[in-house]
Order: C-alpha cells, then structure tokens, then sequence
C-alpha cells in the first residue's frame, strides 16, 4: 500500500510541476508523462500483489473532514480494475507526449499534463476508496480533471459544447450517487464499505436504492440512455485522453456497481433481470449507432457504449447464477464481463490511439474522405486491424476470449435449467451474437473504408505514419490484445482471486469450474493456434505459387466506364446501407438528398446523418421541461444583494422558530 | 440595579425603533453612538459583583469605539460623500416601524422559548439582545445607503454583544477584545471604501452596484 501512496504523491506533485513549466512544453511533457509512468508502474506493483499474492492492504488515515475517513484497501476487485487504468495510463503517457506536441506553442498544451496526472490519481482512488465520502470526492475529482481534458480545444464550439455536455451529465450521474450513499448510510450508520459489507446493505436491498446506482454509475459508464455525453465527448477530447477515458474512466462506473452490488450476499433476481436488460439495449443500441456513424471517434464512442453493455451482460449472468444458487453461471458470466474490462480497456486504447495517429498524418477523422491509409501508414492500420478484430471478437484476440466466457455461461445456463432465468439468458446470448455480428460489420467498414482502397480526398494521399512514440503504445496494447487472447486459460487463473471474492465462493468448492473452463479455454486456444497455423501455410503457399510472377495493378472491373475514380469506391455509408435502412426504425438516420436530374446533370448530393435518437426522444425533453421549471424561479435569482442576505437571515430565523416551536 | 439594567435595555430598543423611523442619516449616527454608550454600562451593571480593570477597561474600549470612533468616522463620511438622508429605501418608514413592532413580539417570543441558563439577570436581556440583532439585520437588508447598511451592521454586533455578555459569564476577554478589533476594522474598512466608491461612481447606492453584474441572457 505505501507504493500506492507513494504512486499518488508522485502524481500529484509531478502534475504541479507540469503546471508550473506549463510556458516550456518539452519540460512540462517530459515531467507529467514520466510522473504518470513512474506512478503507474509503482501502483501496478501494488495492484499485482493485490492480485496475484492474494493480499489484502488497507490504510486508514484519520482526517478532519467531517464524515468519513481516508480510509483504502486493496482487494483482488480494486486490484483487477486498477491494472487496466495503469496500464493504459502508461501507453497514453506516452502516445500524449508526441501527441500533444502539435499544440506545443500553447501554454495550456503543458497545463494538460497537470489534469492527466489527476485523473489518473482520481481514477486509481476510486478503485481503492473504502470510505463513500472518499469515494465521492475522488469521483469528483476525476469528473472534473476529465472535463479539463476534454475542453482543452476550448477555442472550438463544438468542444465548448461536448464538454458542458460532459459536466450536466457527470453531475447528474454524482447527484444520484450521493443519495445512494447517504441513504446507504444511513441505514447503517456509517459511510464505510466495510460497515455496509457486514450489514448486507446493497443497492440490491430496493428497487430504488437500486435505481439510484444504476443511473448513478450508468452515467459514466455509458448505458443507453445516459450514454449521450460519450459520442460528444470523445470526438472534442485529443486521443490520448478519450482513449484514457473511453478505456477505463468508464469503467470506474462498472467498477462502482460491482463493488457495492457485491455487499449483498444473496441477489434478488430482478436485479439480474434489469442487468441483463440493460446489458442487451445498451449493447445492440451502442453499435447500431456506431454502425451509421462517419466521424472515427464518434463511431469509437458509440462502440464504447456496446462494449459497456457486453460487461453489464456478463455481470447480469454472473449476478443470475448467484441469485439461483448456481456457482458455474456465477463464475462464467463474472469472468466474462471483468475479463472484459480489461479487453475493452487494451483495444479501445488502442483504436482510440490509432484514431489519434490517423488524425495526426491525415488531419482528418471523417472515413468518407479517407481511403488506402495502410500503404502511408503501416504500424497504425496493422495495430487498427488487430484492435478491430479483437473488438469484434474474432479469435485469437482477446474479445473473443470475454465474450466467449459469457456465451460458455449463458449456454450452460439454457442447458441446464427453466422458467424466467431461462428467458433472461437466451435473451443475453442471441443479444451478444447479434452485437458481435454487428460489430464485425461496424469495423468491416471502417477498416475497410479507411485504410483499403485508394484514398479519396487529399487527406488520404497526404498521409504520413506517426513517429515513434505514438507508434509503441500502440503496438504495446496490440501485443496485449494477442497475448490475452492467446493465453486465455492463464488470464482466467490470473482472474480466479477476485472471482472467488466477488461470487463469495470457497476457492476450493469451485475447483471443478475453475479447471474445467480452463481445459475448454486452452482447447479453444489450441484451435485458434490451429487455424492461424493453417492460414499461415496458405500464405505462404501463395507467396511460393506467386513467387516468379510480376505482379501489376490495373482498375476493377468498371462495367466499361471510362475514367474510375476514387470516389467511385464505396463509402462508409454505402458499405453499411443495408444493415442501416434494415434498423431505420430505430437509428432514424436522416438523409438529405438533391438527385441527379435532366440528361447532363451537374449537380447531385447525399448526405446522410444519424443524430443521437435518445437526446431528441428523452434528454433533450427532459432538459427542456426543468430549463422551463427553473425558469419560472428566476424572480428568486435577480442579484440584488440585499434581498440575498435577506434569504439567508430569513432562512436561519424560520429554522430557528421551527427549532423551538 | 435590575432598574438601571433594564432602564438601559429600553433605552437601547427605543434607539432601535428611532433608526427604523428616521431617514436622517446624522441622527441615526447619533442613535448608534448612544447605544454604543449605553452598551458600555451593560457589563459593569450586570457583573456589578466582581468589577475589575479587566472589566472596566473593556467597557471603556468598547465605549471609546462604539460611542465616539464609529460616530466620527462615519460621520465624515457621510460628509464627504455630502449625503444626508436615506431617500428611497427598499422598505418605507412606516413599514419599517411596523417590522420593528413584528421583531419585537418576535424577540420575545423566541426568548420565551430558548432553553437559558439561570444567570440571566434580567428578562429584558435576551429579548432587547434579539431585538438589536434582528433590527440590526433588518436595516441591512431594507436600507440603499451603504451608510445605513453599515449602521444596521452595528446594531447587529450591538445585539451580539448585549447577548454575550449577558450569557457568558466568565466569557475570556480575549475574544471580546477580538470581537471589537474585528468591528473597528470592519467600520474601517467600510467606511474607506463608502469613500471610495463615492469618488469612483458619485453615489453610493448599493442598489446601483448591480448595474455590474453580467446581463441576463
């Protein structure tokens, strides 16, 4: 633990220092990035034991707010999440101090440094806090430094907007949390975690405890519909932070949810339904909307929302097999959705990086303009490939290796037993293999439309790879995606403390689970194995029938038109038409057309665009009605000072008659 | 003794109910600097059984400051900002009056019901300290003038004062000499910038200040 603290100390004072050097840019990157590093792989160390040897490591530190204490712990939970925001803190660490260097000239460039160091510290206490006021404070902290980062474009309109956007919605999400904690404590009598482990109080205790969380937590993590902050945010923030925000700040809300739903010891089963159904709109909602995006980050952000709902499926089949008795579901469906917290974490980083490296040797994010990057840059589409498919979950990667867990659970469920927890898991299992097949047609189109091909603008023929530094991170986190997927069965072992923490089993009583998942993880791993071993051969086989042939380029097959063009490719949009116009009725896509008219018709246009259905349908609404409410207490907010002091006196006098009434 | 003791507290509410029923701005200055006085007696009356140099010189500081400093300085002020009357304040004199009345069955009231220990020497006490505070407040909250604000502000501190000599007996002497340096510094600091600000803007209603703040949009 005392690393940890160390960790936080360094990134604190490191982040000051930045903000001190803010005028030179070079010393202030040089400063916060190798703080943030040095922090992290001081955290990490902590975290592993915390993992790995099992051990339990608290601190308590009296302090003189009132409620509460600075009191941390590291169990396997904390540790477990706190391994994906140190890891992916490092690889953005790194990918931002080349990153940011296109904004050197501004002094804010090295102020950003200071609200990176922050997060990561507020982020890493978050998992660790065992106390709600410190949980809440260190939450604050962390929406607020990310709010920081977002805005840094501050010059722009749409980044001023995505970032109020940001702060309304963190708030509103923190507003829920802080009745869920005090009601919570004050049926115990006290803001410890510990205090609410040993009396069983959970969110799960009623429906509106239970309300509270989920929309509290669900804020940040992103579930349809409090997702409506993450399409705009992600797109205004620079790369580094929204793949430090998309990878693991929201994560932080699933984190949230688990470790106070975990207080409770046996789950009611509508909790697990609500779970599920979450899970499963979120999910097939988040990549729908990905699917008629054109904007690279938007499209990210909306996949960040289906991957959350993957996690939430997991977990709503982990928290099944606990209501029923049933330890196999439990541990299956739990692995599945914290093993993906750590997938989600080392792809999302990674195509959030390579979206940033796109924008760096490209100068744009839209895929219509874009076309045949790979053959400009090679590190960032063969990286962009391997998170593509690992978020789309094709083995080897490691998006297989989750979702698969949680199918294993579903299967085993739907094998084995009836009624509604029947319906509830083949609910979860036809809704992840509709948002896997969804998914691998998302990231067929935007692998396909941005980097094969031939470009279609001068942004894709002006392209130029990324130096160094934003190429290791990205090749690091790919590496990660294939050592995860390739070493399945180890990660589940690596994941076996905190399952038996969270599903509160024997680890002895579940050995059986435990060896029979991880003899069907190492078979699957072994067929992988196979099939690359025999798509390898069939490469190569082509390069030996190939070798001594010139190989020349000529245009497709044109249908006998005369002069092809680029941009007679298909486009993002073509490419996802028809999966598109099948869900209209949903996505709402609106489009804007002039076709061509007369026999010589100069002018023709198509636009499509697929605005956000839940901010027109719901938020916006919403916001509406309690602009308008507010509105009408405006005579109460005019500034006149006198009448101000009048409110606070008045107010004292009347608590002081009702006192003594 | 209870007869001078109450003969003061009186005296005192009868100041309050003058400030809430005059628009000159010297006499209520004068009003002020007699309560102030009359608030100089109230420790020696009401410790009258172990006066000491302790005591006696808080009385004679408080009196120097309350009776004779403040009056001056806001005097001067309000000469040479050349104002002399409160003109429009936000609540009418008679209106004013009548609050007075409110406060006072008010002050009573509360005083009826607040949990007091027995050394309270006289049940005019915690009412006319109740009475000041909440006047005190009142003219803060209805008066334009900053003058006047800041007269409110020292009836306010007048009820505090009343209050806690009357409720502490031995109360250290350290935080009441605080308490007096803050209020010193307090007038000070208001009356500068009463100045001040009349030089910058011509006036010194605080009603105009709002003119500064950002525009509804």
């Amino acid at each position: 633990m005392i690393l940890f603290l160390i960790a936080v100390a360094i990134w604190v004072s490191t982040g000051i220092s930045a903000l001190v050097f803010s005028r030179r840019y070079a010393v202030s990157s040089w400063i916060g990035a190798g703080g943030a590093i040095l922090g992290c792989l001081l955290a990490l160390h902590s975290a592993l034991q915390a993992i790995l040897g099992n051990l339990l490591q608290s601190f308590q530190f009296p302090w003189s707010l009132p409620f509460g204490s600075f009191y941390l712990k590291m169990d396997p939970l904390s540790g477990w999440f706190l391994l994906p925001i140190l890891g992916l803190s490092i690889m953005a660490a790194l990918f931002g101090t080349e990153y940011m260097a296109a904004w050197r000239d501004r002094p804010s460039a090295g102020g950003s440094w200071f609200f990176f160091n922050i997060l990561i510290a507020s982020m890493s206490l978050v998992v660790v806090a065992r106390d709600g006021v410190l949980f809440l404070l260190a939450w604050e902290i962390m929406s607020l430094s990310s709010f920081f980062l977002v805005t840094f474009e501050h010059q722009k309109k749409f980044v001023r907007d995505a970032g109020w956007n940001y702060l309304v919605a963190t708030h509103a999400g923190t507003a829920c949390l802080l009745a869920l904690f005090v009601l919570m404590a004050k049926s115990t009598g006290s803001f410890s975690f510990d205090a609410w482990l040993e009396k069983g109080v959970s969110p799960f205790s009623s429906i509106v405890l239970f309300l509270l969380a989920v929309v509290g937590f669900g804020t940040k993590a992103g579930f349809v519909p409090l997702h409506i902050w993450l399409p705009e945010a992600h797109p205004a923030a620079p790369s580094h932070v929204s793949a430090l925000m998309s990878g693991v700040m929201i994560k932080t809300g699933i984190y949230g949810l688990v470790r106070l739903l975990s207080f409770s010891e046996v789950p009611p089963e509508w909790g697990c339904w609500i779970l599920i159904g979450i899970g499963a709109s979120s999910g097939i909602l988040g990549v729908l909307f990905a699917l008629a995006q054109h904007d690279l980050k938007r499209l990210l952000a909306y996949h960040s929302i289906e991957n959350i709902g993957i996690i939430s499926l997991g977990l709503g089949v982990g928290y099944l097999g606990l209501s029923i008795h049933s330890p196999g579901l439990a541990i299956l469906g739990f692995s599945g959705g914290l093993l993906h917290v750590l997938n989600h974490a080392l792809f999302k980083g990674l195509l959030f990086m390579g979206a940033g490296s796109l924008l760096h040797g490209t100068g744009t994010l839209d895929i219509e303009h874009l076309g045949g990057v790979i053959k400009k840059m090679p590190w960032t589409g063969s990286t962009f490939l391997i998170g593509a498919a690992a978020i789309a979950g094709l083995p080897p990667m490691n998006g297989f290796i989750s979702e698969f867990l949680i199918y294993l659970g579903a299967l085993k469920g739907i094998g084995t037993l009836h009624g509604s927890p029947l319906v509830f898991l083949i609910i979860a299992a036809t809704s992840l293999t509709l948002i896997g097949g969804l998914a691998l047609a998302c990231f067929a189109k935007a692998f396909g439309v941005i980097f094969l091909g031939s470009p279609r603008s001068k942004h894709g023929h002006d392209a130029h790879e990324s130096g160094w530094g934003m190429r290791l991170p990205m090749i690091s986190l790919a590496a990660g995606c294939a050592a995860v997927g390739l070493m399945a069965p180890l990660a589940f072992l690596i994941l076996r403390p905190v399952l038996t923490m969270v599903c509160r089993i024997e680890a002895l009583a579940a050995q059986e689970i435990f060896t029979q998942t991880s003899m069907t993880l190492f078979f699957v791993v072994l067929t992988v194995l196979g099939f690359l071993g025999l798509a390898g051969f069939l490469w190569g086989l082509r390069r030996w029938l190939l070798s001594g042939k010139t190989i020349h380029e000529s245009v497709t097959w044109d249908c006998g038109y005369d002069a092809p063009s680029p941009r007679m490719q298909y486009t993002g949009s073509s490419f996802a038409q028809p999966l598109t116009s099948l869900f209209k009725s949903i996505l709402r896509t609106q489009r804007k057309i002039s076709p061509p008219s007369g026999f010589f018709p100069i002018h023709a246009s198509f636009f499509t665009s697929a605005p956000d259905v839940f901010v027109r349908t719901i938020i916006r609404p919403f916001y509406h009605a309690v602009r308008f409410g507010f509105s009408k207490m405006k005579w109460f907010q005019h500034g006149r000072v006198n009448a101000y002091i009048l409110y606070i006196g008045l107010t004292l006098l009347i608590l002081l008659i009702w006192n003594l009434r | 003794m209870t007869t001078w003791l109450d003969g003061l507290l009186i005296l005192m509410v009868l100041t309050g109910f003058l400030l809430l029923g005059s628009s000159r701005l010297a006499e209520s200055i004068r009003m002020v600097a007699m309560q102030g006085l009359a608030l100089g007696f109230l420790p020696i009356l009401l410790h009258s059984d172990e006066i000491g140099i302790r005591l006696i010189l808080l009385s004679l500081g408080s009196m120097a400051l309350k009776g004779l400093l403040f009056p001056r300085l806001l005097l001067r002020a309000a000469r040479e900002a050349r104002i002399k009357r409160e003109i429009e304040p936000f609540v009418g004199f008679t209106m004013s009056l009548l609050t007075g009345i409110a406060i006072i069955w008010i002050s009573f009231w509360l005083s009826s019901r607040l949990p007091l220990t027995e050394s309270i020497r006289s049940t005019l006490i915690v009412p006319g300290a109740l009475f000041m505070t909440l006047t005190g407040f009142f003219l803060i909250v209805s008066r334009k003038i900053a003058i006047s604000q800041v007269l409110g502000y020292l009836v306010m501190e007048n009820g505090v004062f009343v209050f806690g000599v009357a409720m502490a007996k031995d109360q250290p002497w350290l935080i009441e000499l605080g308490v007096l340096l803050d209020v010193f510094v307090a007038v000070f600091v208001m009356g500068i910038t009463i100045f001040h600000i009349n030089r910058e803007f011509d006036h010194i209603d605080s009603d105009r200040l709002a003119n500064l703040k950002d525009s509804d949009s």
